[in-house]
């Protein structure tokens, strides 16, 4: 089958990462990258300080593209100078967040961007061996990034002495097997230590001070470090000027669910509002169709309702603060904004859903998904998140009892903040989003008097009564 | 259990990229085995396990918990059909009930055949091809979407089954 039409971009787009990207006679090997000046950010790179380079990603100011947002360079400044044991960099290519689809067309398109960035971000933090950790899935993308450090080590960017400067650097590309919690950068540690991705609890174990095998490591999502290789040809003040303060340079986000034209746009942060985003980029919703629910930043964040209004506190003409009303579709796509209205910008997976859905068919959906990737290490988690599965499925089977809604929001309420990972907010919060959002939806779904019956033992008057 | 030359050279290799801990390539080694074998049997386990210097536990609890890993053997090709949510709003359990229907693997209707880590395989009365149902394959803007083997295929139609399932002899 041919692979669909490639798009070009939107006007309103502005590509850097994703320059590249279905570019017509564009190909990921080094020729073509080096034809289209591959490298040269690379070689001015190693002609600065590491920390001048550390520096300046601390002046980009740019944040996380994983899903947490995180300051790069705050992560970065954490491996503390002198360090004497090894450093390690680990890339984040895991990309699972069920909405989230970017890093796929990196690796596949345009390997050596990744590669350039892992390098320079390598040569900054003194980092001799590094891992990139991809998904079990991308076997192709896997193979592209093998032969494309190959193509690197043999044209000297890679492996003993680079570019004659006296840095030496290997890069192993790590194959993961579908566990979507080895996107936790903890998780990811374990399994690289070929175990169980069972997510570390922290403190102490922060991966820049005890993170693989022990020693200093920097987990760092595709995107970011690509986004690194921009910021030393730029300059971190010149990346700082894109976007706005605090949400700096683009970002890749994702459109998908229901509108005409789903996709990938690369924006810079918070340039377009929500709805820009939905009615202008993608078209809007289908032919007679409205939208009715968003999830705005993969599916572990907080949905909206399309009829949702905030308030929510902006600098005016003069620099007062003050506060306004806004609707879904006017929430500029940034960082800031989306968690000051209740949801996160998280991975940049926008899923959209219109009036033809069925929100307790979505969630549901949504809860399988979460059942099945709990590592099963905390208990709240494990046996929560397949608790709110079997609650939606049996309302989904026309079992559902009154009581289903609360029982779902308690369920949901002691997961959150109760846990080793962040793995336990992002399954409860579709749940407790979803319950309180289109409580009319699960009320209808939820109608039978009482619950369905408990197992005899659990009625016994010894265990209800007095009984241990 | 027959290791050939070729396996080995790159067992050897994928140990090498771990210079700090042979455990590390407990992943890898488990990726070889079932590249070649298939899935991964008892026999594969004791040996990893021996070669990495590690207990045969320390590789059974990587096939269970990890849900790429198969103890039985799949289908001469294997098919994996995304079921998340993008996926979903876009067709995923109908293209899942057509692909069963034309491989003859029998479907419960409900979007799976299977479900979950334990045994989440589908063979075909002929062996010939085997489906899974997997969880978000990150091509959300273009689903329903859809491997067989290691072949990647978006926004697959009904029509376009057949021509994709004729490729694999």
């Amino acid at each position: 089958m041919p692979a669909p039409a490639r798009r070009h971009p939107h006007p309103r787009e502005k590509r850097m990462v994703f320059a590249n990207i279905d570019r017509a006679g564009y190909t990921p090997d080094i020729e073509c990258y080096l034809r289209n000046g591959g490298y040269a950010d690379l070689k001015k790179a190693v002609t600065m300080a590491p920390a001048a380079i550390v520096n300046e990603v601390k002046a980009s100011a740019l944040r996380g593209r994983g899903g947490a947002g995180f300051p790069c360079g705050v992560k970065w400044g954490f491996i503390r100078p002198g360090e004497t044991k090894p450093i390690y960099l680990i890339c984040n290519a895991d990309e699972s967040e069920p909405g989230t689809f970017k890093d796929r067309y990196i690796i596949h398109q345009d390997p050596h961007q990744l590669i350039e960035g892992m390098i320079i971000s390598a040569f900054a933090l003194n980092v001799h061996l590094a891992y990139l950790y991809i998904r079990g899935e991308f076997p192709l993308g896997a193979k592209i990034l093998e032969q494309a450090i190959a193509e690197a080590k043999a044209s000297g960017f890679l492996g003993k002495n680079i570019l004659g400067t006296g840095f030496d650097l290997e890069i192993y590309v790590h194959r993961g097997a579908g566990a979507y919690i080895c996107g936790e950068e903890t998780g990811l540690i374990e399994s690289l230590e070929g175990k169980r991705a069972y997510p570390r609890i922290k403190p102490p174990y922060f991966p820049a001070v005890l993170g693989l095998y022990q020693c200093p490591t920097i987990v760092n999502n595709v995107e970011t470090l690509c986004h690194v290789k921009h910021i030393v040809r730029m300059g971190g003040a010149e990346f700082a000027k894109i976007g706005t303060p605090n949400n700096t340079g683009t970002r890749i986000v994702g459109v998908s669910g229901d509108v005409q034209r789903p996709g990938y746009f690369e924006i810079e942060v918070g340039s377009m509002t929500l709805g820009e985003l939905l009615n202008d980029l993608c078209g809007g919703p289908k032919p007679g169709r409205s939208f009715k629910a968003i999830i705005p930043g993969g599916s572990s964040a907080k949905v909206f309702r399309a009829d949702e209004r905030f308030k929510i506190k902006t600098k005016g003409a003069d620099g007062a603060m003050v506060e306004k009303e806004i609707g879904v579709l006017d929430i500029p796509m940034d960082f800031d904004t989306m968690a000051a209205c209740g949801s996160m910008a998280g991975s940049g997976g926008v899923i959209v859903m219109d009036d033809s859905r069925d929100m307790v068919e979505t969630l549901n959906n949504l809860n399988q998904f979460y059942a099945h990737e709990s590592c099963g290490q905390c208990t709240p988690c494990r046996e929560g998140s397949l608790w709110m599965r079997k609650v939606t499925d049996r309302m989904l089977a026309g079992g559902g009892a009154q009581s289903d809604p609360a029982t779902l929001t308690s369920v949901s309420n002691n997961i959150a903040g109760k846990t080793i990972c962040a793995f336990g907010e992002a399954c409860s919060w579709p749940t407790m989003s979803f319950v309180a959002k289109f409580p009319e939806e699960f009320a209808t779904r939820a109608t039978k008097p009482v619950p369905p019956p408990t197992p005899p033992e659990f009625l016994s008057e010894a265990l209800t009564e007095g009984g241990h | 259990m027959q290791i050939p030359t070729e396996l080995t050279a790159q067992i050897d290799e994928a140990i090498s990229h771990y210079p700090v801990s042979k455990r590390s390539a407990s992943l890898p080694l488990l990726h070889l085995f079932q590249e070649h074998f298939g899935f991964i049997s008892d026999e594969a386990i004791e040996w990893i396990a021996a070669k990495l210097e590690l207990q045969p536990i320390h590789i059974l609890e990587l096939v269970t918990f990890y849900p790429m890993f198969r103890r039985k053997p799949p289908g001469k090709h294997h098919i994996r059909v995304c079921k998340t949510l993008s996926c979903a709003l876009a067709g995923a359990e109908a293209l899942k009930a057509k692909l069963c229907e034309a491989t003859g693997i029998p479907c419960d209707g409900h979007g799976g055949c299977h479900n979950g880590h334990g045994d989440s395989v589908t063979v075909s009365p002929d062996g010939k091809f085997s489906i899974e149902s997997v969880e978000c394959l990150a091509s959300c803007g273009s689903g329903p979407v859809m491997m067989v083997n290691d072949d990647f295929f978006e926004a697959v139609t009904d029509g376009e089954i057949p021509q994709i399932l004729s490729k694999y002899k």
